[in-house]
């Protein structure tokens, strides 16, 4: 529905990728019945280097990289187009948005189950942002459109077909009602035609962490898919020893919000940073490292990590996933943790 | 051409005229291929000037003026024929130019001062294409539709069809050309560029020029390369081709003219292969030592010019005076140039943004607390 809006009043001019354009429209049908969108040859490169193509000639492309497993041969034009303004003392603007389903969690084995966001994170000149729910990820996908920067939208894999607690400003009530509107038909679907609630314009700002629970125990620093499990999580804890926790989903991995980090660090004096990327050369290390050079006095404990091992992939029996990527059970053993240490 | 001898044959029937150095033919012959005499001036005095600028450049390299120097030397013909046939201008209407590091003539051909490249030879903050970021011949010019030189290999070969999708889109006679090195075909870039430039009704107004010098650094082209000309790699799309000898400016002015009359009026992508000479090795990384094996298109065209009787040896003279003069004149210039301060190092990251909280107008460094 963000790309919707892109399109209708946004300027978006190109929504385009493999299997992205009908009759298929995304292979997570986030992009069906969207009049800009198109098929792509099977080719990440040329999507990469066709999208700075089409923003040098006035464009505003959206482009899809399938799986962000499949991001890697492309990496270096993702370099080239964060450097282009740069590189030409600001003559040259690079607006295009990259959209790419990212991490683990719908058992897709060694080459659906990557994250990208610590690699992206090295991307100087982009910005990097990861929603984890529907309202976030329409809030920031229009944002991403607006910003006139190159933009990577990662959408965490396991909650794309999530319904969210906040519906998007204009989508009826009735996630029924809305599938019989905007998703294709089984089958045919040559004269089908979208029917678009009238959706309206909703930003979230790049750079603002949301505070999805707060509290006084200990600060818990996360993104995409593990922000519903640290939450709920903070629930039980909560209920079961009193505990309560500032949880904040960083929505922006680059520029992040040290704003509301350092202040919640301060405040409780207690950090978990937890995600799903591998743990060496983790983006949360450089978080961890700018907690500890800024707020060395202020942690009452040794702040702490829970992140993916570092592993060549996940495995295909759900054994391997559920030993390489935090689950809920680690989740909530390290929140309990980080309460329980003595200060 | 009519015997000069011919007593009834004046300059006026043969459409020549008379100059200072007698009479003057109408036009330049190579092969089939025909240039006018006007046109062979431009080209050459352009040729010239690109050839002292790259000497020059060259020169900076060693005195240290300059810390690195890569360019063009043995490609002017194809450079300053290309860009003199080039629709400059802003936009999807214009051309676009995704070019190569070796493409001075280009540029100069269209018209930019030396000034401007030097100024990014010599890494001043007053270099208009990258503020002494960038390698020399690594162009942005967003008033002509130069997209920034990266030195990546091959990486601009998969943004020309993004632009020329925009140029199809627009209408009129906007093309995208995409320069490349011959050893960079080796990249999958290079088949990309083909692939997306001929998806069926979806073709595209690419010109790809490829500059094969036989090199990739020391690699020799034979052998890494199988297929003997590069251009025939276009044939499994049916995208048509041509290669030339690109050491003649009447034949590169010739079939560039055609191409680009091809891909302007038909929308459809074509490749067009030069061979061509290195003069002066790789870069300053090798040492850009003058090589005399290899022709010389500068020279030969020179001598072609004289035999014709377009043009004399004094005249060349003080053509290359005159370049010569020019690209001196610039590095005096540049040597007074303000270079660049730590506060510009992250200047111009970011494009302003209304819905950044953290960045709205350009890169601060990391993320700091709000006071
Ligand atoms: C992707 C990539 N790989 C390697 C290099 C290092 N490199 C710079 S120039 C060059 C050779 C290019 O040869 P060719 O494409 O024939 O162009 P030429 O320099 O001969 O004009 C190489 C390997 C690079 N710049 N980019």
């Amino acid at each position: 529905m963000a790309l919707h809006y892109g399109e209708e009043h946004l300027g978006v001019t190109d929504v385009f990728g493999e299997d992205v354009g009908p009759p298929l429209g995304g292979v997570f049908t986030a992009t069906q019945g969207l009049k800009t969108a198109w098929n792509s040859p099977l080719d990440e490169r040329g999507i990469l280097g066709t999208a700075m193509g089409i923003a040098y000639a006035g464009g505003k492309p959206v482009c899809e990289i399938q799986f962000c497993d499949y991001a890697f041969n492309s990496i270096d034009l993702m370099k080239v187009a964060g450097n282009q303004r740069w590189c030409s003392a600001g003559a040259f603007a690079m607006p295009i948005v990259v959209m790419t389903p990212n991490g683990a969690g719908i058992r897709g084995s060694i080459y659906h189950s990557h994250s990208f966001e610590s690699w992206a994170s090295r991307l100087a000149g982009w910005k990097v942002v990861m929603p984890s729910n529907p309202l976030d990820a329409y809030g920031l996908m229009l944002a991403a459109i607006q910003d006139p920067n190159p933009v990577l939208v990662l959408l965490p894999k396991a909650l794309m077909r999530v319904k969210g607690d906040q519906p998007i400003p204009g989508e009826p009530a009735d996630s029924d009602d809305l599938g019989r509107m905007i998703d294709a038909p089984i089958g045919d679907r040559t004269d089908w035609r979208p029917n678009w609630p009238a959706v309206e314009e909703y930003i979230v700002p790049i750079g603002k962490a949301a505070r999805v629970r707060e509290g006084h125990s200990a600060t818990v620093l996360t993104w995409g898919r593990l922000v519903p499990l640290c939450a709920k999580a903070a629930d039980e804890l909560a209920r079961e020893f009193g505990h309560t926790y500032d949880v904040i989903d960083l929505r922006s991995i680059f520029p992040y919000d040290w704003d509301l980090i350092s202040r919640s660090i301060e405040k409780t004096g207690r950090l978990l940073i937890a995600n799903e990327d591998t743990e060496v050369t983790n983006f949360g290390e450089h978080l961890l490292r700018r907690a500890i050079d800024e707020h060395f006095y202020d942690l009452l404990v040794k702040p702490r990590t829970l992140m993916g091992k570092h592993l060549p992939g996940i495995g295909m029996n759900q054994v391997y996933e559920d030993n390489s990527v935090p689950q809920y059970p680690d989740v909530k053993a390290a929140m309990r943790d980080i309460t329980a240490e003595p200060a | 051409m009519a015997d000069s001898n011919d007593p009834d044959d004046t300059p006026a029937d043969r459409g020549g005229r008379l100059g200072t150095a007698g009479f003057i033919p109408a036009v330049v012959r190579s092969g089939r291929d025909a240039m006018s005499t006007e046109v062979a001036l431009t080209v050459f005095r352009q040729m010239v000037r690109t050839r002292a600028l790259e000497e020059r450049g060259i020169k900076m390299s060693k005195s240290g003026e300059a810390y690195f120097w890569i360019g063009g030397p043995g490609e002017e013909a194809v450079n300053v024929c290309l860009g003199l046939q080039v629709n400059k201008g802003a936009g999807p209407a214009y051309d676009y130019l995704h070019l190569h590091y070796r493409n001075a003539g280009i540029l100069l051909g269209m018209g930019m001062p030396m000034l401007d490249h030097v100024r990014q030879l010599a890494m001043t903050a007053t270099d208009r294409h990258s503020m002494g970021r960038n390698f020399v011949g690594h162009y942005a010019m967003p008033e002509w539709n130069v997209v920034p030189v990266t030195s990546v290999i091959e990486v601009q070969m998969v943004m020309a069809p993004g632009t020329a999708l925009m140029q199809k889109r627009h209408g009129g006679e906007g093309i995208s050309i995409a320069v490349s090195g011959d050893a960079g075909t080796a990249e999958g870039d290079f088949e990309s560029c083909l692939l997306w430039s001929s998806r069926p009704g979806n073709e595209l107004p690419v010109l790809t020029v490829v500059t094969n010098n036989g090199y990739g650094i020391s690699v020799t082209h034979d052998s890494q390369h199988a297929v003997k000309h590069i251009a025939r790699r276009a044939d499994p799309y049916g995208i048509r081709h041509e290669t030339i000898d690109g050491n003649d400016p009447v034949v590169v002015w010739n079939a560039v003219a055609r191409a680009m009359r091809y891909v302007r009026t038909q929308r459809k992508p074509f490749v067009l292969e030069a061979m061509v000479s290195r003069l002066h090795g790789h870069s300053s990384s090798s040492g850009a030592q003058r090589n005399w094996q290899e022709a010389d298109c500068l020279a030969l065209f020179e001598q072609k010019l004289i035999d014709g009787g377009v043009i004399d040896a004094d005249q060349v003279a003080a053509l290359r005076e005159e370049a010569k003069a020019e690209a001196d004149d610039a590095a005096v210039t540049v040597a007074g140039e303000p270079r660049p301060t730590p506060l510009d190092v992250p200047l111009g990251t970011y494009a302003p943004s209304a819905v950044d909280a953290v960045y709205p107008k350009d890169y601060t460094g990391l993320p700091q607390r709000r006071r």
